[in-house]
C-alpha cells in the first residue's frame, strides 16, 4: 500500500467546515444577539457593546477567535467554490441548487464582510447605536446592502450547518438528513428576521 | 432516399435523434440529426442499431454510423450509460415511448470520449483500485472460511453490491470535474460496501486510508445529484455520510495514536 498517502488536502477541508460552525458560526449567533439588543433601544445596545468591549484580552480573543478562523475559512471557501462545478441547469434538484446557493452565498458573505468591517470596526468610530444609525440612514443602498449581506450570511450558516452534519458523519440517513434540511431552514429565516429587524430598529431615532 | 421514400417515412411515425458525435478523442464534436421508422416497443439501443443498419442522416445523406457500447441489454453491464435528453442513463432501459422527442443523445463529456457515444471509464477502475473494492482471500495456506455476515447487514449491502460502474453518478457531480481529482460517489459506497464484509472489514484502514488521500470523500460537496441519477437506486448519499463517519472517527483516532 502507497503509505505515504498525504491527507493534508482532507484535513484542510474539514478544518473548513469545523471553522464555518466553530468559531465563525457562533460568533453570527453572538454578534446578531448583540445586534438584536438595538431593538431594545439605544441604551440597550450601547451596555451591550460597553460589555464585550471590556472582555479580558478582548483584542487577542478577537484575533485567534474571529479574524484568523474567519480568513481561513473565506479564502479557503474561495477556493472550494472555484474548484466546485456548477451544473444546476442541467440538474435543478433542490439540493443541487442549495450547492450552488451555498456557493453564491459564501462569495456575497465574503465581499459583504470586508465591507461591513470597514465601515465600522476599522472605521475608527466608536461603535455606538448612534453610529449604526447614521451608517444606515445617510445612504439607503448601504441599508439594503446590509440586507443582503444578512441574509446571504444566514442562509450561507444555516444551509452549511446541513453539510456539517454530513460532512462529520452526523447525518447517515436519507431522513436525518431532510428533516435536518427543514430544520436548517426554519433556523435560516429566523435569523435572517432577527439580523433584519435589528437592522429596521438601528434605522430608528434613539 | 428517394424523395418517395421520405415521404413514405415521414407519413409512417418515426423516431427523431439528435445525437452529439466525435469522430476521435481529439477532434472536435459536431451534430448530425437522425430520423427513423418507429417499430413498437423500440429503446435507444436499438435505434442505434437502426442507424447503424441504414447510416443516412435526416436528409438522406450517407454518415458513418454511430458508435456506442452495450453488453448486457437489460440494466445489468453499465456499458450503454450516455446523456439521454439532458441526464445519464442507461440506453437499454430508455423506452423511446417514455422519452419526449426530439431525443439527444450525447457521450457522458466527464470521461474522455473515445468516439461518438462510447466513452473511456478508466478512471472508474482507477478509483476501485484505490479505495480495494475487493477482499482479499489468498494466502499461502487455506484460509479457512472468513466470518459470517449477519442478515441484517447483508440485506442492505446488497443493495450498494448492485453498482455496475456505469459513471452516471460522476457524469451528474458537480465535484467531478476538471479541477478536481473526486473518485465519485459509486468508489464511496463501494468502500462502504466492503467495509462491512466481515472478512473485507480486515482491509477496512487501507479503504478509509484511501478515502482520505487525493480526490477522496472530502472533495464531495453534498448536491447530491448522485442518488437521483444512479440508474439502481443505490443510497449514494447515505453511503457517503456513513463513511464520513467513519473516516472522520478513524482520523480523529489515528491522530491520537500517533
Ligand atoms: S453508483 Fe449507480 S450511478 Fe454510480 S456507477 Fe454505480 S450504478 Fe452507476
Ligand atoms: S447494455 Fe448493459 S446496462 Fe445497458
Amino acid at each position: 500500500m502507497a503509505q505515504a498517502q498525504t491527507h493534508s488536502e482532507y484535513v484542510l477541508r474539514r478544518l473548513h467546515t469545523l471553522a464555518g460552525v466553530v468559531p465563525v458560526g457562533l460568533f453570527l449567533l453572538e454578534h446578531l444577539f448583540t445586534n438584536a439588543m438595538a431593538t431594545s433601544g439605544a441604551y440597550a445596545y450601547n451596555s451591550a457593546v460597553y460589555t464585550i468591549q471590556h472582555i479580558p484580552f478582548l483584542h487577542v480573543v478577537e484575533f485567534f477567535f474571529i479574524f484568523l478562523p474567519l480568513v481561513y475559512h473565506g479564502v479557503y471557501g474561495l477556493y472550494v467554490a472555484y474548484t466546485s462545478g456548477y451544473n444546476a441547469g442541467q440538474y435543478s434538484w433542490g439540493r443541487n441548487v442549495m450547492f450552488v446557493l451555498q456557493r453564491i452565498t459564501g462569495i456575497i458573505t465574503f465581499v459583504f464582510i470586508i465591507f461591513h468591517l470597514w465601515t465600522t470596526r476599522f472605521s475608527g468610530r466608536a461603535p455606538t447605536f448612534q453610529m449604526v444609525h447614521d451608517l444606515l440612514t445617510q445612504n439607503p443602498a448601504y441599508f439594503w446592502f446590509m440586507v443582503i449581506g444578512v441574509v446571504a450570511a444566514t442562509f450561507h450558516f444555516s444551509n452549511g450547518l446541513w453539510s456539517f452534519c454530513i460532512h462529520w458523519g452526523i447525518t447517515v440517513g436519507a431522513r436525518a438528513q431532510r428533516i435536518t434540511a427543514y430544520v436548517t431552514m426554519v433556523l435560516f429565516v429566523v435569523l435572517a428576521a432577527v439580523g433584519i429587524s435589528s437592522l429596521v430598529a438601528f434605522t430608528h431615532t434613539a | 432516399m428517394s424523395a418517395e421514400a421520405v415521404k413514405e417515412a415521414t407519413s409512417q411515425r418515426t423516431v427523431h435523434l439528435i445525437i452529439e458525435r466525435q469522430d476521435n478523442p481529439n477532434s472536435k464534436p459536431y451534430t448530425q440529426e437522425f430520423i427513423l421508422p418507429y417499430r413498437p416497443g423500440m429503446n435507444v439501443i436499438a435505434c442505434l442499431m437502426e442507424i447503424q443498419r441504414n447510416p443516412v442522416d435526416k436528409d438522406g445523406n450517407p454518415v458513418a454510423p454511430v458508435a456506442w457500447e452495450c453488453n448486457c441489454l437489460e440494466e445489468i453491464c453499465g456499458a450503454c450509460m450516455m446523456v439521454i435528453n439532458g441526464k445519464p442513463r442507461q440506453a437499454c432501459t430508455a423506452v423511446v415511448d417514455q422519452l419526449e422527442q426530439p431525443i439527444r443523445l450525447k457521450p457522458a463529456r466527464t470521461f474522455p470520449v473515445v468516439r461518438d457515444l462510447v466513452v473511456d471509464r478508466s478512471r472508474m477502475f482507477d478509483a476501485l483500485k484505490k479505495i480495494k473494492a475487493w477482499i482479499p482471500i489468498d494466502g499461502t495456506y487455506d484460509l479457512g472460511p472468513g466470518p459470517r455476515m449477519p442478515e441484517r447487514d447483508r440485506q442492505w449491502a446488497y443493495e450498494l453490491s448492485r453498482c455496475f460502474t456505469c459513471g452516471a453518478c460522476l457524469e451528474a457531480c458537480p465535484n467531478v470535474n476538471e479541477r478536481t481529482s473526486f473518485i465519485g460517489a459509486f468508489a464511496i459506497s463501494q468502500a462502504r460496501l466492503f467495509n462491512a464484509h466481515p472478512t473485507g472489514a480486515m482491509h477496512r484502514e487501507e479503504r478509509l486510508e484511501a478515502l482520505m488521500g487525493e480526490g477522496g470523500i472530502h472533495e464531495c460537496g453534498n448536491a447530491q445529484n448522485c442518488v437521483q441519477v444512479c440508474p439502481k437506486g443505490i443510497p449514494l448519499t447515505t453511503s457517503i455520510a456513513a463513511m464520513n463517519r467513519q473516516v472522520t472517527w478513524y482520523a480523529i483516532g489515528a491522530w491520537l495514536k500517533k
